[in-house]
């Protein structure tokens, strides 16, 4: 291992975090070179000058301080409400989405009303015709008189 | 049963404020500790940390426990703090040269002076011995400066820290030997002599090729 190879190495090597052969491989460089031992010498010192040093505390009032900035904080919109009472707000999506896919599969199953063509109002007009033709009752009346007069009850 | 960081803020993403609580009470010493380790103003720094808090908050709906909770809040912290100092480096530039001297922590520089002179020394020398670790640390480049503040104050692994500076591991590393390469020349004076071995300027020629 050279020098400059300890750059990748030597802070893994000093946390503890390189495998068994990287540290054999760095503590073999440190065994022949005066100049990295410094520098592990060095880091640690380093450390530890680190680690004494304190850092300025939080205030007092930085709870308080806090609390009042989310007090001003402005108030949720509607839909940001509504999105709160949502569980899941991926899951309600997936629930829209498969409802949508739904509907149009339903379509799909049931052919569509022809679309309407110019003569289609005749059209319409000429299949309740047909219907009505069809219907004997109404062709032959006089069997509907009969049946709906009562048998012991003539007409005058 | 204690509540992890994720639990916690899945209950402040269901109005909890109680989880919100708790979880200030967790991060608010070591954020203001990096904060005022970044950044020169110890005003600035406060401000700062309740900025993330703030965002926190704000960010609460949206809330997916993708990540490790540290990492999303110590990754607003850092991009606070860079924005805040590039800020700071725009308006240093306009502000006048005859402006009053300031001490380590943004107010005007003074020494008290007591009558206890041994134990008015010993604060003297300890607060002496801070401001050279203070002024060192905030000499660095700022990505080293934050990398340092995340490996050693705040015990964080080498991913977490690389996905918090936005960086390879492999760079991390780097910029972490390059930063204690530094820290070793300017903190010379106060590393036990045990500890720092022979200067570093005194060993160039024991340099392996």
């Amino acid at each position: 291992m050279k020098c400059e190879q300890m750059e990748s190495q030597l802070i893994g090597y000093l946390d503890g975090r390189v495998t068994v052969r990287e540290r054999r491989e760095v503590e073999q460089h440190l065994a022949a070179c005066a100049d990295c031992r410094a520098r592990v010498a060095g880091f640690r010192g380093v450390w530890k000058v680190l680690e004494e040093t304190p850092a300025a505390e939080p205030s007092a009032w930085f709870d308080a301080r806090l609390r009042q900035r989310i007090a001003e904080e402005p108030a949720p919109g509607v839909w940001a409400r509504v999105a709160q009472w949502l569980p899941q707000r991926r899951l309600a999506l997936a629930s829209l989405m498969l409802i949508a896919v739904g509907f149009w599969a339903a379509t799909l199953t049931h052919p569509r009303m022809p679309a309407p063509t110019p003569n289609g109002v005749e059209m319409s007009q000429d299949q309740n015709f047909r219907m009505i033709k069809n219907m004997q009752v109404l062709e032959n009346y006089d069997v509907l008189k009969d049946l709906s007069a009562p048998s012991g009850v003539q007409g005058d | 049963m204690v509540r992890s960081d994720v639990q916690l803020m899945l209950g402040v993403k269901q109005g909890d404020e109680l989880s919100f609580e708790l979880l200030l009470q967790r991060y608010r010493r070591p954020l203001c500790h990096f904060l005022n380790r970044m950044v020169r103003d110890a005003a600035q720094a406060e401000d700062l940390a309740q900025e993330v808090f703030l965002r926190v908050y704000r960010a609460r709906r949206d809330y997916e426990p993708s990540a490790k909770f540290t990492t999303w809040l110590f990754r607003i912290a850092t991009n606070l703090a860079l924005n805040a100092l590039r800020d700071g480096r725009h308006r240093q530039a306009e502000i006048s040269l005859d402006a009053p001297a300031e001490g380590e922590d943004g107010s005007e520089r003074t020494v008290e002076v007591a009558d206890g002179a041994p134990i008015v020394e010993q604060q003297l020398v300890e607060r002496d011995r801070v401001a050279v670790v203070r002024r060192a640390i905030q000499a660095l480049p700022e990505k080293q400066r934050a990398a340092v503040l995340l490996h050693k104050y705040q015990e964080m692994d080498y991913d977490e820290i690389a996905r918090i500076l936005g960086c390879s591991v492999s760079a991390l590393k780097s910029l972490l030997f390059r930063a204690y390469e530094t820290l070793r020349v300017e903190l010379a004076p106060l590393v036990a002599p045990e500890a720092s071995g022979p200067s570093p300027r005194e060993t160039s020629e024991g340099r392996q090729p």
